[in-house]
């Protein structure tokens, strides 16, 4: 009897020096919705590859406090509907450790109220202006659209046009009835007002419009200086083709449009992209501001390939893995995973990442704008690799990455 | 608005209306036949046009091929899928005589699995194919034709026209208008019902995988977009009148010209507004259509 | 069992889930099945025109967001508390049924159902257009501090709300089958014509059906902007809820208000499942796969096989 009982405390204790470290070797999880069908899943996807790749970094430096780094997550299908349900499950059955967004504001506004009841630190993945109204203080946003995100979404087309010298008077504004569009443009009708320019033209249009000349025809009629348009990737790709259809005449074009980062447009529009003034997150000539990035890319692009989405990776994946990189560096400097700590870090810090320097402002955004706003030029013909290289693309603004003046007015610039 | 009366804007708005309403006839004639005729309500019609899209880049992209006359050359293919569909729904539906609901429910069901297999096939990413007229605009004085859309509104024209001398005079496209109109009677001599609307239903699919190259010319296309296209097909094939392909032709000009005015006038916002208010205004006033039966 | 009696009953055992529900500890549980109770009203509301009158309504998702949207307007006009949100959505969606009704039911049940198609789409329009429900960029509404009755966080009071919403919609499911207009709308479901030969006031039945089928669905759709905090159009008119409104009592069984009920517990729970296991384009897969199962086995719903296994047993 005392023998058996001997043993059996022996093998206790055992287990419990043999579980003590299993127990710590318990991986580190990290849940998200993202979106893998529906409307938004092509950026979804890349978004999901380039936080894989993130996760294989991490694990393959031996995890983050000891924990190799899981990921638990969703298709959110990109329908609202399913994210309170999708967060409700990763937080209390799942009991992943940290949470992440999806990608776009729709899907990241209905997480919000879960977060602020568990007071969970939380970044969000490209949502346009998503803390305005719940001012919540463990938010943070990766995208650089800087503390007033629709200002700075639009100050790169803006601040471009009222360097033009005669100075513009008119500009029409146009978009997709969506609310990443909606949300642009009301960024835009603001800088509108602070430049003094007159309105000509402000409507919007349906999503899934066929045919935009009736709409670009109504805004040549208007003769606007500037057209500024927000949009996504099909509409986009109508508007641009459109332009040259209707040769359309303006000084400057573009602005807000969602699709030429992509590899798939810019493909498939190859020169009717040359003289469009848009935004991009990163673009080859300012590789080296970036030193990184191409190593990521390779990786990133490698994959891409194979599950189908967005072979160049120009716009959304340095950010998600950027997202990532900022949480790790978090989580290692704070040692530990109490969220009020990581979003006081995270308040506090100049992270370095592979996108550069972020630093968060107050309201969880970037503290200084950084979208790049940029015009493409000399491209010829519809191949992809003239991309991957500098030299098809001008940027504008920020000042420090600039690298040469916006050619005007649009139609010649098209040549 | 311009203060002098804006001939060139009319004029081309005019012209975008009707040749948008030349793509929309496309996309809607195979829904004339399958619903207007055959009382089939296949939703998943979208879904074949989204497929069709498909079949037109792989070829596009891989052999550089036209896209549009590519999926002519394999419309056999759309036909042979088309027959095939069509013996399920017989088989499962229309021989216990329980059509309507629960065919509707089946092709709900088809129209979910093809999109998903696309999204398994191709990924989710923007496809679009590539022609040789894709760029080209002909200018003629203050109006403009792009090729882009100029192309398929000729062939769309050429195919709904086909479709309809097929069905007036040939003996099959006969049978067919006759089951229309009525099958019990058609049995009754000894016809085949079967057969001919097996053959009618697979021609619907051909037109639809048709639709779909010209879909891909005309826009960037993804497997999700065939939800947008339930609404305007059964739109155009109401409007026009049921089982009436000039019908079909004219719903479909007046839905183009309705879109490409509210768009150019007044604000695009509301177009889709005033052509299902239309839809809705004939529904309450003249359900039959404008060439109703 | 009486209507009274049966009345009793569904709110008895609505109070006794709410009350079981303080049990449970993880807020998962109520966010999946505020989404299977909202698809529960959506189902037993559209069998009303559906199931019992046999007229196809396409367009549940613009009743839907009347409901949703009524909500949004009041909350930014007044914030009023959330019954009287339920109350004037509910009002609002069965005005428009009425409407929509009287406009179109003359008719062959195939253009009712293209109307409604049709009716979606304008009113989706309308909405994207109007500013001061945030129109396409969204509206955000806030989930209130103070919650009533002790509860601990605001999505167990939606529950509630929707547990109880399920149950009045059931009840009165139930008191139209088993009334003078049930037999009404099945005598039309028949035949129509010879039902109107035969005396029965079609048109006022048909009306009166489409007038609470679109009264209940607005009623799911009031508590939506609270459980999302973010409404936008696109969400409010989604795909899913036309589709779900149909197949699900497709799937339990049309003929009576137990079927729908069903069929949003068992599609409802199934899609709540593979949508946090699956979890990828197969989902889509699943559903579509499902639907085409259960249409082609089981013509009548769970239901008719239940009553088919039961007459072969005799």
């Amino acid at each position: 009897m005392k023998c058996l009982a001997a043993w059996f405390s022996g093998a206790l204790i055992a287990l419990c020096l043999v579980a003590a470290p299993a127990l710590a070797q318990q991986p580190l999880k990290i849940g998200f919705g993202m979106s893998l069908t529906g409307p938004l899943a092509g950026n979804g996807k890349a978004a999901l590859i380039s936080m894989q790749i993130w996760q294989e970094d991490v694990n393959a430096k031996g995890g983050i406090l000891g924990r190799k780094v899981e990921l638990v997550y969703y298709d959110d299908q990109t329908n609202p509907s399913t994210v309170p349900s999708i967060y409700s499950k990763l937080l209390d059955v799942d009991k992943v450790d940290l949470v992440v967004s999806g990608y776009g504001t729709n899907v990241i506004a209905p997480a919000m109220p879960i977060m602020m009841q568990r007071n969970m630190t939380f970044m969000g993945l490209f949502g346009l202006n998503v803390n305005s109204k719940f001012g919540y203080d463990r938010y943070f946003q990766i995208m650089p659209s800087g503390p007033e995100p629709a200002i700075g979404w639009t100050q790169g087309f803006f601040d471009t046009a009222m360097g033009l010298s005669p100075k513009p008077q008119t500009i029409a504004l146009v978009g997709a009835d969506a609310e990443y569009p909606a949300l642009a443009l009301q960024g835009a009708r603001e800088q509108v007002k602070r430049s003094g320019l007159k309105v000509v033209y402000d409507k919007t249009y349906p999503p899934n419009t066929v045919d935009f000349s009736p709409i670009l025809r109504a805004i040549q009629a208007t003769n606007p200086d500037l057209v500024y348009v927000a949009s996504y990737p099909p509409d986009s790709a109508g508007m641009i083709r459109t332009a040259s259809e209707v040769g359309l005449k303006t000084r400057m074009f573009g602005g807000g449009m969602v699709g030429p980062q992509f590899a798939a447009l810019k493909a498939q529009l190859g020169p009717l992209l040359n003289g469009l003034v848009n935004y991009e997150s990163f673009v080859p000539e300012v590789a080296d501001r970036f030193p990184s990035i191409e190593q990521f890319l390779a990786k990133y692009q490698a994959r891409a390939a194979k599950e189908g989405v967005d072979v160049l990776g120009f716009y959304l994946p340095p950010f998600a893995y950027a997202m990532m990189e900022v949480l790790e560096q978090s989580i290692k400097a704070v040692g530990s995973l109490d969220q009020a700590k990581l979003a006081d870090y995270m308040h506090k810090t100049e992270f370095t990442t592979y996108v550069g320097k972020v630093r968060f402002g107050a309201n969880g955004e970037w503290a200084q704008p950084r979208m790049l706003a940029v015009q493409y030029h000399g491209i010829a013909g519809n191949d992809l690799d003239q991309w991957r290289k500098p030299g098809r693309v001008t940027v504008l603004t920020p000042a420090p990455y600039k690298t040469g003046s916006v050619m005007t007015p649009y139609q010649d610039s098209r040549k | 608005m311009p203060a002098d009366f804006p001939t060139a804007l009319v004029l081309n708005a005019v012209v975008a209306g009707l040749l948008l309403g030349g793509f929309y006839a496309a996309v809607s004639v195979g829904v004339s036949i399958s619903f207007g005729m055959l009382d089939v309500v296949n939703i998943a019609h979208p879904a074949f046009v989204i497929l069709g899209s498909y079949i037109a880049y792989l070829v596009n992209d891989r052999t550089g091929f036209d896209p549009i006359a590519a999926s002519i050359v394999l419309s056999p293919l759309f036909f042979a899928l088309g027959m095939l569909i069509y013996r399920i729904y017989y088989l499962c539906f229309e021989k216990r005589g329980q059509e309507s609901l629960r065919g509707l429910a089946f092709f709900f069901g088809i129209l979910f699995i093809t999109e998903v297999a696309l999204v398994l096939v191709f990924g989710v990413d923007y496809r679009m194919a590539r022609s040789a007229y894709s760029d080209t605009t002909w200018r003629l004085g203050p109006v403009d034709f792009p090729m882009r859309l100029v192309v398929p509104f000729l062939v769309s024209i050429a195919m709904v026209i086909g479709v309809q001398l097929f069905l007036t005079h040939t003996f099959f496209g006969r049978a067919v208008l006759a089951v229309a109109q009525d099958a019990l009677a058609l049995r009754l001599m000894g016809v085949n019902t079967f057969r001919v609307k097996e053959f009618a239903f697979a021609l619907s699919i051909a037109t639809a995988g048709v639709a779909g190259a010209f879909l891909i010319v005309i826009q960037p296309v993804q497997p999700s977009i065939g939800r947008e296209y339930i609404g305007l097909v059964f739109a155009v094939c109401v409007l026009g009148g049921m089982g009436s392909i000039w019908g079909t032709l004219a719903g479909a000009f007046v839905l183009g010209l309705a879109e490409s005015f509210t768009s150019t006038f007044f604000g695009p916002s509301w177009a889709p507004a005033v052509s299902f208010g239309l839809l809705l205004a004939t529904l309450a006033f003249k359900p039959a259509g404008l060439f109703g039966r | 069992m009486s209507n009274r009696a049966f009345a009793a009953v569904a709110f008895a055992s609505a109070l006794a889930l709410i009350a079981a529900s303080q049990l449970v500890t993880n807020d998962y549980y109520f966010s999946a099945a505020y989404t299977v109770l909202q698809f529960v009203i959506l189902a037993t509301a559209w069998n009303i025109l559906g199931g019992y009158a046999g007229y196809v309504n396409f367009g549940s998702a613009a009743f839907f967001a009347v409901g949703a949207y009524s909500s949004v307007f009041l909350y930014k006009a007044a914030h009023p508390p959330l019954i009287v949100m339920i109350v004037t959505g509910t009002l609002a969606a069965g005005l428009l049924g009425l409407a929509v009704g009287y406009l179109t039911l003359r008719m062959r049940g195939v253009f009712f159902a293209i109307a409604t198609l049709a009716l979606s789409v304008v009113l989706y329009t309308f909405v994207v257009n109007w500013d001061y429900v945030g129109g396409a960029r969204g509206a955000y509404i806030l989930q209130p501090r103070d919650l009533p009755f002790g509860l601990k966080r605001y999505i167990q009071v939606l529950y509630a709300a929707m547990v109880l919403m399920a149950a009045f919609a059931l009840v009165v499911a139930r008191t139209i089958e088993t009334s003078a207009i049930g037999r009404g709308l099945a005598a039309i479901r028949d035949d129509e014509l010879a039902a109107e030969c035969a005396g029965v006031p079609t048109l006022r039945l048909k009306i009166l059906a489409a007038t609470v089928s679109g009264a209940l669905m607005g009623m799911a759709g009031t508590t939506f902007p609270y459980y999302l905090s973010y409404v936008e159009p696109s969400a409010a008119f989604n795909l899913s809820y036309a589709v779900n409104s149909i197949a699900m009592p497709l799937i339990g069984g049309m003929m009576s208000w137990l079927g729908p009920l069903l069929g949003a517990l068992l599609l409802g729970t199934v899609q709540q499942v593979v949508q946090v296991t699956v979890s990828s384009e197969w989902n889509l897969m699943i559903v579509g796969v499902l639907l085409v199962v259960f249409v082609t086995l089981a013509p009548n719903g769970i239901m008719g096989w239940v009553e088919a296994w039961k007459r072969r047993r005799k």
